[in-house]
């Protein structure tokens, strides 16, 4: 059985048995779990389905959240995405984040989502497995495998290093969840289980430091935004780590650092709205149009 | 842990802590009033709960629980409208209650026959819940294992009569925390057993027969 405390036991296993990570992971949480593997898959399946339904509602034009601060972002993206024929990104990139926008925005509305790992970094994962399943055709079963190889990394994040905002910052849980959707995606492209860890690596690394600083603490400014720059993040390195550009720090030594950085990082910058954009003059007025003074 | 803690749960933003954790702490009020809807409830918002719950739903969040609704239930965001339609009286109070958990919140309760309880509990986190008191007595669980809360009065071979009962008619069950508190002596007790496997509904009703037990509950693992 695998203990999930690190990135390279799990890569390492996949590869010597010559099974995709998700396969691999598939079997051991079916015997951790003592159920069989379809009933796994179904689970999984439902999930994905739930992150499907996100992606459709969120893109509503008059989405809003609970606050009233955000809402319709994906609507305008995909307004936009379709007269521009793509904008900057082009049309497939355009389209994944349309889809994080609007399961972010889908979560800010009280809408239902899975968290993934955590509902603050909900859109990631969706915005990127959704858009390979929908836009290029890839079959459901790699997909979920997929999301197999996520939640594995995912496991091994939070035993090392954590997935709270309040315990590590934003890296904790928008890092993770690109973390996580670099190597998904880098199996789904048929990457080898090696090229998964370095595409975690890439995406943890490049997020290292990024602090939780909600305005009046609510899951909704920058969270929504940061579930897009996580998913570019995710494409990014999972480009890279299938063209070959291997990180120099392996992933596990990526998480050991993300665990040290959100230590070192003041209270004011973990989720208490004490700092960072929550802080700001403007930030400061947003939170009281909620709250009141 | 396995994948489905971490890819998961399926449940209604928009925080795990202030929305997911609310629902959950709402559902031990509706397992000690049996499911039963209430005529009044003052539900007590406290620390960061009376803060940001407003933007969070959390009030919404814990009066869906409080009428059995789950985390992931999409009736959440209607909550207000929906108790107000069942003739549920409540308000909210927004006020500190000195030391506790920044989420922390209390659901006092009126059933319509007058029979009155209270749960105070926090969202600690990941949708994960503590119950510090239950109808004022101390408890002290956070749903990791199951639980049972078993309600009684405080008179001699009421515990042994209950792990008797586990030991030979559930004989699979192993407990891995108890926990025993009581307004005083020969009033009113609470049992907190928390066991490993979640045991059989039939339990809860076998327990309730005991004599001096005058409720048990299961509070399941998230």
């Amino acid at each position: 059985m695998l203990k999930y405390e690190s990135i390279r036991e799990i890569a390492d296993a996949a590869a010597e048995k010559g099974l995709r990570i998700g396969e691999l992971v598939l079997h051991d949480q079916a015997e951790a779990m003592e159920q069989p593997e379809e009933e796994l898959l179904g689970r999984m399946r439902e999930n994905f389905a739930v992150m499907r339904q996100a992606v459709e509602s969120g893109q509503n034009r008059d989405l809003r959240s609970m606050s009233g601060l955000t809402g319709g972002e994906a609507y305008l993206m995909k307004q936009y995405a379709a007269r521009s024929e793509g904008g900057l990104c082009g049309s497939f990139l355009a389209g994944a984040v349309v889809r994080a926008l609007a399961v972010a925005g889908t979560n800010a509305a009280m809408g239902r989502i899975v968290a993934a790992p955590t509902a603050g970094s909900c859109g990631i994962l969706p915005g990127c497995l959704v858009s390979l399943y929908e836009d290029r055709g890839v079959d459901e079963r790699t997909i979920l495998l997929s999301m197999f190889t996520a939640g594995a990394f995912g496991m091994v994040i939070a035993a090392k290093a954590g997935i709270s905002g309040a315990q590590g910052g934003c890296q904790a849980e928008c890092g993770s969840a690109a973390g996580m959707a670099a190597a998904a995606l880098t199996e789904v492209m048929g990457g080898t289980p090696g090229q998964c860890a370095d595409a975690c690596a890439i995406a943890v690394a490049c997020q290292l430091g990024l602090v939780c600083d909600p305005v009046a603490g609510l899951v909704e400014i920058p969270c929504i935004k940061r579930n897009v720059s996580g998913l570019m993040i995710a494409f990014s390195s999972a480009d890279l780590a299938l063209a070959g550009v291997a990180p120099k720090i392996p992933a596990d030594e990526c998480i050991d650092a993300m665990r040290e950085v959100g230590g070192a990082m003041p209270v004011s910058l973990k989720e208490t709205a004490g700092g960072g954009l929550a802080a700001t003059p403007t930030g400061q007025k947003l939170r009281e149009q909620v709250f009141g003074e | 842990m396995n994948v489905f803690d971490i890819i998961g749960p399926i449940m209604i933003g928009p925080s795990s802590s202030h929305t997911a954790g609310a629902v959950r702490l709402g559902r031990v009020a509706n397992k000690l009033m049996d499911g039963q809807t209430p005529a009044r409830l003052d539900i007590t918002l406290s620390g960061s709960f009376a803060r940001t719950g407003r933007g969070h739903g959390t009030d919404r969040a814990l009066l869906a629980g409080i009428m059995g609704y789950h985390s992931y239930s999409e009736e959440i965001r209607d909550a207000l409208a929906i108790a107000s339609g069942r003739g549920i009286d409540y308000r909210f109070i927004r006020r500190d209650i000195p030391d506790t958990h920044p989420n922390t919140a209390r659901v006092e309760y009126v059933l319509p026959n007058g029979e009155r309880g209270s749960v105070q509990g926090a969202s600690i986190g990941g949708g994960n819940i503590r119950v510090d008191l239950v109808n004022d007595m101390k408890v002290d669980f956070n749903g990791d294992s199951h639980t049972l809360l078993v309600m009684h009065l405080d008179r001699p071979g009421v515990i042994a009569s209950v792990t008797n009962l586990m030991r030979w008619e559930y004989s699979e069950l192993n407990i891995c925390n108890f926990h025993l508190s009581r307004e005083r002596k020969g009033g009113n007790a609470i049992m907190t057993i928390e066991v490993d496997s979640r045991p059989p509904d039939s339990l809860i009703a076998d327990i309730r027969r005991l004599e001096n037990v005058t409720n048990a509950l299961l509070i399941r693992r998230l």
